[in-house]
This record gives structure tokens, C-alpha cells and sequence, in this order.
């Protein structure tokens, strides 16, 4: 937490000002009662009414002041509050953004977005609560002490006794409260999973009859959730009747206390008014300090979350003098390359060599697990080797700028992402100026022009979030589309096919031939018929390379690849 | 595990112990407002009748905790004025300060304010229990709605939108019955009991006091006005900014290859700096409203003092009664502003207890007939009598269908991806009835039999593999509640995954994780297929298509599914050619609809789309080569 605050830098100047203007302002609040016990003490006891008028006229004059200092205050510390968090939320997104794909999987998408998202938001949330609510209480604390003693020494050992009362009496409670609140969120959370699978399931758990099993379990947990949810609001139960009982018992102290000290003339009547104000003042004041206590490792919780992302060091860095591209093009060459998994016992892949040149198809096919996606994944350098190494045109792409290298490549991932916005957008992301005709043939190429024809804007039709308005497949075609404007040297194709129909994917494959004639093609598939035609096929098994060669020779020559052919068409019904 | 498209809803913030602890929260935010604010308040009243003596209860220990409480600081004037007394007679010297007096009062008041915090205890301890479960109750209500629902509700919502009523608004209805509904009746009484015991200290006084208020109100409206529009632009630009996020963080690698990064981060600030804009303002606009209200509330109290004290001189009112008012006019505008944000919690919870109703009310699904009949021993015939069914979109997906398969045979369903095949499912299963025509198992109309009789007799093994979070075991064994562990094993070798089971850590009861992330798309598969075994249905619908299932398992799959057909009559979505040329029947399904149907050899001979579709999937050069 203490850690994030280097971040607040900036305002430190209007940290300062928001602190006095605190300051002003509880000293305002303070003067009120002591004033007001002069009303008594003075204006009362003798009779002065022009001494009471006075008296009132300069009190409503602070009042407004230490008003005018709170809102100066509150509009600054809104600022630093909300500058606070979108300086944090900055640093993280411009941060994860330099991320390799190692580093992100690490943490995860979905944990990514939550600490770029949630956990700036939390902080700020807590900051706005202290400016708020607990930034002037201990200024009111320590200045209601001091005014306290001004009146009556004696007198003040009562509120000095009873502070600690109210701050224990809140946290013993919480302690005894937050673990549970914690519980209930699990226990909401096992709610939730059990409704979701129920919904999911609903085809399974009506085919089977099951309704009255799922009843069951829901309603363990549903029980068991009320029954903690009663547990823990009985001990809130004690908080505020105990709080008040604290501070209303003050009252009755300070009262007793004070008679015998006035009886004996040791203070004035008003002051012991005063007193009973300052008392709840100040009680007040600590129960908020308390509060922030509570608080603080909410926030503290997100802080660690934060600096767990800050904390990462990109492992993957242009080089200091990048090489300049020679005048090659499409040359990739994969010399004894062997990547393992971070953390992982056996590498993804091994000693792995081979070379293609432009106007070439490279196939990779194998088994679940065998490292075709991870082959691939290294040419745009998403991952570093750790043994050999890969040439692009003949420059080791640890040596060149990622711009560059990236630049050359078209890239098609296994799972089609697209963006919000519009379907020319989506295509236009491969190459920014790319034309109108560019686009429209990007898109006839990729056989995507039939639906986005269909859609009711064409090309200018907007793709929700997550593609969600889009098949698998159209997701697909419209990504293939994206890698195809940009040109490239290299395409890459990550079993970019698998959600297409075997009729659409022959059409898709025929088209791309024309267009890639003069590029280097690499394409990993599941699917036999998608990659049979290729010049040259990589059968991966475990990370090793078992056959590379063509459809017929592998065929005879590559027992892997057989079984993988035999799978798909069975040859007994060939035969 | 079936994928689900939507991310699940933020399962919302712990209603914790600060959840709605700051006096301001949320003021001044847009608020969603109830359609129907009488009907659904009765309505969600009705909740309370089991508990309504304990609701008593809480009721009358709210207002007599509160009035306990209220009425502290007159009697403590009381020993005040006695002291003011008791000095002035002493520097007269005609009298001494009635001690005794004064601790009476104290002592008196010492009891009301143990008495008054033990009311509010009592009541807020009953009010646990009350809150708790009645929202069980609603819960319990709302899941047991869901198995009366018909599946076309399901497949018109996404499960998000679902389970945010099911879990988020219930969650809001909780907490504002256990916090807010106690709230809202202490406030009331603290503000009538205040105004109630400063007119029978001064009236003068009091009308000082109560003029505060309509000012404060009034303060509080306009400024809430404009920081409505500051909130709702916060929340939009907030909504901007995480989209962005999460879809740049979803397709990071994309962001990567494309080079985009700088981009990314560029559409970020601006996002970022738009949210900044409205936030602050946002923030503000809150923060003022703080220290305005005490600015008024300050104001109240000069004028007590001023007033109260030119009073005692002029022997109108006691110095304890000044006393008294300065504490009352402080407690008066707290519960207020209470009341205010009260209002807003309450308008916000009764929209969602009207999201949640109208859940209660969608159409349930026509119940079994009272004479709706069983059947005892499926031998698995099958009849689709010129069934026609559209979908909602009044598009025909079968106009005529009509089959007749015998027990024991095998249709192959065929046609490009996404074909439909779930209508199959859907008709077969009773999850829709069928516009038009009838299908019969056994010679009995589907709609004659008891819903679950009938379902009992499918089968199903499809690609989204419907597992739970449970020991496989349990997962296996949950066609068959009285499965033994032997069966279990059975069920498992039949279906070739007894296997890798064993080599799981803990064997059949490994625990399968929230997605199931433990096992492979193959190994799921072979788990339902087990299940199925176990189940021992007459009739199967199964799901040939193994995208994304490694050569081997593929191959313990396909066994696994040929032993589990024989003897039963199958429905097959066919993906491998054996099968399809085997079928005693094919159906050929496009955009959803069936197109044709016939044997294998009918189909081709019609050289349609059936045909078609053959020759390019199973195209005789593959099969050649692979002859070869």
C-alpha cells in the first residue's frame, strides 16, 4: 500500500493544502462548543445579551469558514483521489501492455483485468473514503484533547479513558465479524457455482430427472449460507447499541465528574456543555480512525495485487543496436530450437530444425499437447528460446526490433479475437490505410464476404464485444481477412480453419493459394485434409519432430502420421 | 463442461461490514426506480407473513430502544439546570447543590440508556433471523422456479442475465432487509420523538431547529441533481474504460502481432482521462454535501445558543433545557440524512425485488397430466408422425417429418457444423413440443408420459459435456442414484476411461474443478459416455464430433461410443463416414432445417445436398491415398 502512494507524487503540493484545509476546518468545528461556553459562561451568567449576539455573530462567521475550508478541501482531494486512481490504473494497463505472453498468462486474463479494473478502483474508493470521513479525525481528536484540557484537566482523563473503550469495542466485534464475512463470500460464491451449473446443465439435469438432486444441493447451500449470514449479523448485533451505550454512559460520566469539579468551582458551568460536545466529538472521531483500520486492508489487498503486476520485469526486450533487416524476405529458419514452459518439467519442444522460404506451405500437425501451437508462437517472438535459435531472413529474431519482426508477419491465432466496432475496423487493424478495395478483397478472399454481405451494414456493421453477434466460424473468416490486408512476408495460420466446414475451409485454403504465392505460409491443423497439400509437413510428437516431408512419403515413412490419418478415415471403410 | 459465453456476473461485493457503513454512500447516484412500487412492496411483504410475530417483535424493540434513548439528554438537562441552580444559590449563599438530586437523575438515566441498548441488541438480533430467512425462502423459491421453467426460457437469456437476478438482486434484497428496514424505522422514531420532546421543552426553539431541515433538504435535492449527470457520465466512461481493458487484454496476443500496443495504451488515456473528468466532478459533488449539511446544521446550533441563552437570562427556559436542545438539534439532522439515502436503498432494492418477481412469474412449463402415463420397460421404438416445428422465429426447421425407427436402429443426423442438431434433441426430449404431428415411443405419444419417465429413457452423450463440480464418482454415477461403487467401475471400463481414471491422484474420487480444467475434452467425453452406461437407456443422442480430442483418445471414444450403442436405438450426429453408411436412416440437416432423409445410398442417388456434402467432406482422394 505505502508503496503505491509513491505514485501520489504529483499532489503533493495539493496533499499539503487539503491537510491544512482539514486542519482549518476541524478547528472551526471545535471552536463552536467553546465559544458556545462562553455564551453560558459569560453572556448567561451576567446577563449580557449584546455579549451573546456577539459571541453568536462570530460563531456562525467560523461556522462558515471551516465550511468554505471543507468544500476547497473536498474539491482537491476528489481530484487527488480520482487522479490518483487513473495515474495507477496507467501505469498498470502501459505496463501489461509491454507484457510477453508469459507474463501474462502467469497471472491470467481474467486476473489481469481485474487488477487493471477493479483494484485501482477499490483503492481510490478507500482514499475517498478517508478524505471523506477519517482525515480530519485525528486532527479533531488530538485538537478536541487539547481544547479539553483548556477547560478541565481532570475532567479530560474521562475522555482519554473512554477512547480506547470505543476503538477495542469496535474491533473485537469486527474481528469476530470479518473472518465470517469472508466465509459468506465463499458461500456465495459455492451458491452461485451451483446455480450456474444448473443453468448450463439444464439439458443434462432434466434428461436424467434429476431436478430433485439439484434441489437438494442448492438447498445445503442455501442453508448453510443463511445460517452464517445470521450468525455474523447477530454479532454486528452488538456494534451500534454498544457504541452508543459507550458514548451515552461518557455523557453520564462527564456530567457526574463535572458537577463535583463546578461545585467546587474548579470550571464554569458552560465548559462542562462544552465537554459533553468535545466527548462526542472526539469518540466520534476515533470510531472513524477505527473504521479506516477496517478499511485499509481492503485496499491494502489491492495494493499487493497491483505491485505483484507492477513488479514484473518484461523478460522479452528489443535489443540495444537491433539488426537492420536485410534485403531477404520470408526466409524463416528454425535451427536446434528446444522451449520449455516456464516452470514445466519436460520442454514443449526439442532440438527442433527446419527452414522454409518464400512460396513454400509449412504444415505442423500432431497430437493435443504435441507443441504445434507453440512452434508457431515463437516466430512472432511471443516466447524466447532457450536452446538454438530462429531466423527471419536470416537475422535471429532476438536481434531485430519486435516492430519489425511483427510487421513481417500475418498472424492467425486458434481463437479468433476481434474487437468492438465495425467490421472494416476489425480488417483495417492488420493495415491502417488499407482501402475500401483492399478491404473488399481481403474479405473475398477470407469467403467472408457472403455474411458481412448479409449483415445489415456490410463492411460498416459493428461487431459487439467479444464477437459475441459472430459464428466461430465468421469470427474466423474475419480474422483471416485481417492477417490477409497486411501483406505480410509470413503467414501464420495457428489451426485457424477449425470452426470452418470442410466446404468453406477448401474454399478458404483454394483462395488463399493466390494470395500467397510469393509468402511464406506456415499452418498447423488437426485436420488431415486441411494441410495434405502443403510442401512440407512437420509431424510433431511430444515435442519432437518424428517426420517432416510430404503427404505420400510421411505416409509411408511416419508411423504418428499414419495413426493421425487412420484416425480421421478409418482405412477399413477406404478399402 | 458446456462453454459459457458470458463471464459470470460480478458476483457482487461482499455485502460486508463497510458495505453500507458510510453515512453517504451512494448519495446523489442515479437511482433505478421500481416499476411498480405498491404491488411489489406488498408483494415482497408477503415474504414476512411466517415471521410476522418476531417482525412484531423487532418492531416494538425499535421504537421503544429508540425512545429510551431519545429522551437521555432531557432528563440529563434536568440534573444540569439543578446544578445551574445549585451554584447560583451557593454565590448567593442562600443554598448548595442537591447532589442527591443529581445522581438520582443520572442513575435514572444510566438505566433508560442499558434498557434502550439492549431493545436495540434484541432487535437486531431477532431482525437476523427474519432477514435471513425469509431471503432463504425467496431463494429457495426462485431455484425451485427454475426446474418449472421451460427450456425455450433458457435459451432466449444468456445465463449471466439469469443468475444476476438469481444472485445479485437477491443480495441487495438481503442486505436492505437486515440493515436498512431496522434503519428506517429508528430514524422515524428518533426524528417524531426528537421533534416531540423539543416542543415540550420550547416551541420557539424548536421551530429554530425544524427550519433547518427544509433548507438542508432542499440543499441536499439540488446538489444531488447535478452530480445524477456527473455519475451517470462516470458510469459510462468506467463501463468505456474496463471494456477496453478487457478486450485488450483478451486479445493481447493479437495486440502483439499486429504491433498495436502504443494504440492500445493511447485509446486507454483517453478512456482513462474521460472517467478522470466525470469522476472527480462526481466526487465533489458527494464530498460537499458532508460539510454543507453540517454548515446548516452549524447554523441551527448558533441559533440555539443565542436564542437558548437570551432566554435563561431571561428565565424562559432552563440552562439544562439549552443543554438538551444543542444535543437533540445534533441528533435531528442525522437520521434525516438517513432517511434520505433510506429512501434511495429502497427504491433501488424494490427494482430488484421486481426483477426478481418477474422471474417468478415467466410461463412455467404445462405439468404433467394427472393421468400421464410411465413405461416400464422401453424397448425404444421410435415415430415421428408428420412432426412440424418452427423455431420463435416462426422460421419452419421441420415441416414434415416422418420416421419410424425400431429398437435397436440408427439414424445418422448429418450436416455442415451448427447445423441444428439441438432441435433433435429439444423434440426428442420434450424440452419443446412439437407444433404440429406427434412423436411416439413405444406406440405412446411423448406428451402423454410423464415428463421424467420419458427423459429417463434417453441417453445423451453430446460434445458440451455437462459435468459438475463433484468426485467423478459423483459425476458418473449421477444417472443412477442407487449406483454402487461397483457399478461405477462397470460403467467407467465399459466406457474405456476406467483407465486414465486411475492414474488421477485420487483415482474415482479425484475432484473435478469449477471447469473441469483437470481433464481433456476426450477424457470429459468418455466420463458422460460412462454416465450413460450407467444409466442404461433405451434410446442414445450422441455427438460424434471430436474436434478437439487427441488421435488416441479419439480412438477409445469411438470404441467406447459403438459399444454403448448396441442394442440401443441411436440418434447419431455423424461426423465419421462409417457410421453415416451404416445408419439404417440419415437424416440431412442445413441452417437448421432437415432437408432430406433417407438410407445412405437413397441419398446419394437423389444428388442433392446430401451428396454434395459428401463428396467434399469425404472426397475420394483422401480415401485413396490413405488406401495407398
Amino acid at each position: 500500500m505505502l508503496r503505491l502512494l509513491r505514485f501520489l507524487a504529483p499532489y503533493r503540493p495539493t496533499l499539503a493544502l487539503v491537510l491544512v484545509l482539514a486542519f482549518l476546518q476541524s478547528l472551526a468545528n471545535l471552536s463552536l462548543p467553546r465559544l458556545m461556553a462562553d455564551i453560558v459562561d459569560v453572556g448567561v451568567v451576567k446577563g449580557d445579551s449584546s455579549y451573546i449576539f456577539r459571541t453568536g455573530g462570530v460563531m456562525l462567521l467560523i461556522a462558515f469558514a471551516g465550511t468554505a475550508c471543507a468544500v476547497t478541501a473536498s474539491f482537491f482531494s476528489a481530484k487527488i483521489a480520482i487522479g490518483f486512481g487513473r495515474i495507477i490504473r496507467e501505469k498498470i494497463f502501459t505496463h501489461v501492455e509491454n507484457f510477453s505472453l508469459h507474463e501474462f498468462d502467469t497471472f491470467g486474463t481474467a486476473s489481469l483485468i481485474t487488477r487493471t479494473t477493479n483494484d485501482p478502483t477499490q483503492i481510490q474508493q478507500v482514499l475517498t473514503m478517508i478524505f471523506n470521513m477519517t482525515i480530519t479525525a485525528p486532527m479533531m481528536v488530538i485538537g478536541g484533547v487539547i481544547l479539553a484540557l483548556t477547560q478541565d484537566a481532570t475532567l479530560t482523563w474521562v475522555l482519554v479513558a473512554v477512547m480506547p473503550a470505543v476503538a477495542a469495542l469496535f474491533l473485537v466485534i469486527m474481528r469476530k465479524a470479518i473472518p465470517l464475512y469472508q466465509v459468506i463470500q465463499v458461500k456465495i460464491d459455492k451458491l452461485n457455482l451451483i446455480l450456474d451449473e444448473a443453468l448450463g446443465g439444464v439439458r443434462v439435469i432434466r434428461a436424467f430427472d434429476r431436478g430433485a438432486h439439484e434441489h437438494r444441493r442448492f438447498d445445503v447451500a442455501n442453508l448453510d449460507l443463511t445460517d452464517t449470514s445470521i450468525k455474523v449479523n447477530r454479532i454486528m448485533a452488538f456494534m451500534m447499541p454498544g457504541m452508543m451505550l459507550t458514548l451515552n454512559f461518557t455523557s453520564v460520566a462527564i456530567l457526574w465528574f463535572g458537577s463535583i469539579r463546578v461545585n467546587q468551582g474548579d470550571m464554569p458551568i458552560g465548559s462542562l456543555i462544552a465537554f459533553l460536545q468535545y466527548a462526542t466529538f472526539i469518540l466520534w472521531s476515533v470510531l472513524m480512525m477505527t473504521v479506516m483500520f477496517v478499511m485499509l486492508p481492503r485496499a491494502a489487498a489491492s495494493a499487493t495485487r497491483i505491485n505483484e503486476v507492477l513488479d514484473v520485469t518484461p523478460e522479452i526486450n528489443d535489443p540495444a543496436q537491433p539488426q537492420s533487416p536485410g534485403v531477404q524476405r520470408g526466409f524463416v529458419q528454425f535451427d536446434g530450437v528446444t522451449f520449455s514452459y516456464p516452470g514445466a518439467e519436460e520442454p514443449a519442444l526439442c532440438d527442433v530444425s527446419f527452414s522454409a522460404e518464400p512460396g513454400e506451405v509449412t504444415a505442423i500437425i500432431g497430437g493435443t499437447g504435441s507443441g504445434k501451437s507453440t512452434l508457431v508462437n515463437l516466430i512472432p517472438r511471443f516466447y524466447d528460446v532457450d536452446k538454438g535459435r530462429i531466423l527471419v531472413n536470416g537475422v535471429d529474431v532476438r536481434e531485430m526490433l519486435q516492430a519489425d519482426l511483427r510487421s513481417k508477419i500475418g498472424f492467425v491465432p486458434q481463437r479468433a479475437v476481434l474487437f468492438s466496432g465495425v467490421i472494416a475496423d476489425n480488417i483495417r487493424y492488420g493495415k491502417g490505410d488499407a482501402s475500401e478495395a483492399e478491404l473488399q478483397h481481403a474479405a473475398d478472399v477470407a469467403q467472408a464476404t457472403e455474411f458481412v454481405a448479409a449483415m445489415s451494414d456490410g463492411l460498416g456493421s459493428v461487431i459487439a464485444q467479444g464477437g459475441i453477434n459472430l459464428s466461430g466460424g465468421q469470427k474466423q473468416r474475419l480474422s483471416i481477412a485481417r492477417a490477409l490486408v497486411k501483406k505480410p512476408e509470413i503467414y501464420v495460420f495457428d489451426d485457424s480453419f477449425s470452426a470452418l466446414d470442410f466446404a468453406t475451409d477448401a474454399k478458404v485454403r483454394a483462395a488463399l493459394k493466390g494470395e500467397t504465392t510469393g509468402a511464406t505460409v506456415f499452418i498447423v491443423s488437426q485436420r488431415v485434409g486441411t494441410i495434405m497439400d502443403a510442401d512440407r509437413i512437420i509431424v510433431l510428437d511430444e515435442g519432437r519432430v518424428v517426420g517432416i516431408g510430404k503427404h505420400r512419403d510421411l505416409l509411408d515413412s511416419c508411423t504418428v502420421y499414419r495413426e493421425i490419418v487412420e484416425s480421421q478415415i478409418s482405412l477399413r471403410e477406404a478399402a | 463442461m458446456i462453454e459459457r459465453g458470458t463471464r459470470r456476473p460480478g458476483a457482487g461485493q461482499p455485502s460486508g461490514p463497510m458495505g453500507r457503513w458510510g453515512p453517504m454512500s451512494g448519495f446523489g447516484m442515479p437511482v433505478e426506480k421500481p416499476k411498480n412500487v405498491r404491488g411489489t412492496t406488498g408483494r415482497l411483504l408477503g415474504y414476512f407473513k411466517p415471521m410476522r410475530y418476531q417482525l412484531l417483535a423487532v418492531l416494538i424493540a425499535a421504537v421503544f430502544g429508540t425512545l429510551f434513548n431519545v429522551i437521555g439528554p432531557k432528563i440529563l438537562g434536568l440534573a444540569t439546570t439543578r446544578l445551574f441552580e445549585g451554584i447560583l444559590a451557593k454565590s448567593h449563599g442562600t443554598g448548595a447543590v442537591d447532589f442527591g438530586y443529581i445522581a438520582r437523575i443520572l442513575l435514572i438515566v444510566v438505566g433508560l440508556y442499558a434498557v434502550s441498548a439492549l431493545f436495540l441488541y434484541f432487535q437486531q438480533y431477532l431482525m437476523a433471523g427474519v432477514a435471513q430467512n425469509t431471503v432463504y425462502a425467496m431463494r429457495k423459491k426462485v431455484e425451485e422456479k427454475f426446474e418449472r421453467l421451460p427450456l425455450k426460457f433458457y435459451d432466449s437469456r444468456t445465463h449471466g442475465e439469469i443468475l444476476s437476478r438469481a444472485v445479485n438482486d437477491m443480495d441487495s434484497i438481503s442486505s436492505t432487509l437486515q440493515q436498512n428496514l431496522t434503519q428506517l424505522i429508528t430514524s422515524i422514531v428518533t426524528v417524531v420523538g426528537v421533534i416531540v420532546l423539543m416542543l415540550t421543552i420550547s416551541p420557539l426553539l424548536t421551530v429554530v431547529v425544524a427550519l433547518t431541515l427544509p433548507v438542508s433538504l432542499f440543499i441536499t435535492a439540488t446538489i444531488a441533481k447535478r452530480s445524477q449527470t456527473f455519475f451517470r457520465r462516470q458510469q459510462m466512461s468506467l463501463g468505456q474504460l474496463n471494456g477496453h481493458v478487457e478486450e485488450m487484454y483478451t486479445g493481447h496476443k493479437i495486440v502483439k502481432a499486429f504491433g498495436h500496443e502504443g494504440q492500445a495504451v493511447a485509446e486507454f488515456k483517453e478512456f482513462n482521462d474521460q472517467y478522470y473528468q466525470a469522476g472527480w466532478r462526481a466526487q465533489f459533488a458527494t464530498g460537499i454535501i458532508m460539510p454543507i449539511m453540517n454548515f446548516v446544521g452549524n447554523v441551527g446550533y448558533v441559533f440555539v445558543a443565542v436564542i437558548g441563552g437570551i432566554m435563561v437570562t431571561q428565565r424562559a427556559i432552563a440552562i439544562g433545557d439549552v443543554q438538551a436542545f444543542i444535543q437533540y438539534s445534533r441528533q435531528f439532522s442525522q437520521p434525516i440524512m438517513q432517511l434520505s439515502s433510506i429512501a434511495n436503498t429502497i427504491q433501488l432494492t424494490l427494482a430488484s425485488a421486481e426483477r426478481v418477481f418477474e422471474l417468478l412469474d415467466e410461463e412455467e412449463e404445462a405439468p404433467d397430466t394427472a393421468d400421464a402415463r410411465t413405461i416400464a420397460e422401453p424397448r425404444g421404438a421410435v415415430q415421428f408422425d408428420h412432426v412440424k416445428f418452427s423455431s420463435k422465429s416462426d422460421v419452419p426447421l421441420i415441416e414434415d417429418l416422418s420416421i419410424d425407427v425400431d429398437p435397436g436402429q440408427t439414424i445418422a443426423i448429418v450436416g455442415p457444423t451448427g447445423a441444428g442438431k439441438t432441435t433433435l434433441v429439444n423434440l426428442l426430449m420434450r424440452f419443446y413440443d412439437v407444433n404440429g404431428g406427434a412423436i411416439r415411443v413405444d406406440g405412446i405419444d411423448i406428451r402423454e408420459l410423464e415428463r421424467g419417465s420419458l427423459r429417463r429413457m434417453f441417453g445423451m452423450v453430446l460434445q458440451d459435456t455437462w459435468l459438475f463440480t463433484g468426485t467423478i464418482r459423483d459425476n458418473i454415477a449421477y444417472g443412477r442414484d442407487d449406483a454402487t461403487a461397483e457399478d461405477v467401475v462397470r460403467a467407467a471400463k465399459a466406457a474405456q476411461a476406467d483407465h486414465f481414471i486411475r492414474t488421477l491422484p485420487d483415482s474415482y474420487d479425484t475432484v473435478l474443478t469449477e471447469q473441469a480444467t483437470n481433464l481433456s475434452q476426450g477424457q470429459k467425453q468418455l466420463l458422460t459416455i460412462a454416465r450413460a452406461f450407467l444409466a442404461d437407456p433405451a434410446i442414445l443422442i450422441l455427438d460424434e464430433a471430436t474436434s478437439s480430442v487427441d488421435t488416441r483418445t479419439e480412438v477409445l471414444i469411438q470404441e467406447a461410443m459403438a459399444h454403448l450403442m448396441r442394442g440401443r436405438t441411436s440418434f447419431v450426429i455423424a461426423h465419421r463416414l462409417s457410421t453415416i453408411r451404416n445408419a439404417d436412416s440419415i437424416l440431412v440437416m442445413h441452417h437448421g432445417s432437415i432437408v432430406e432423409q433417407g438410407s445412405h445410398k437413397e441419398l446419394l442417388s437423389k444428388n442433392g445436398f446430401y451428396a454434395e456434402l459428401y463428396n467434399s467432406q469425404f472426397s475420394g482422394r483422401v480415401l485413396e491415398e490413405a488406401a495407398a
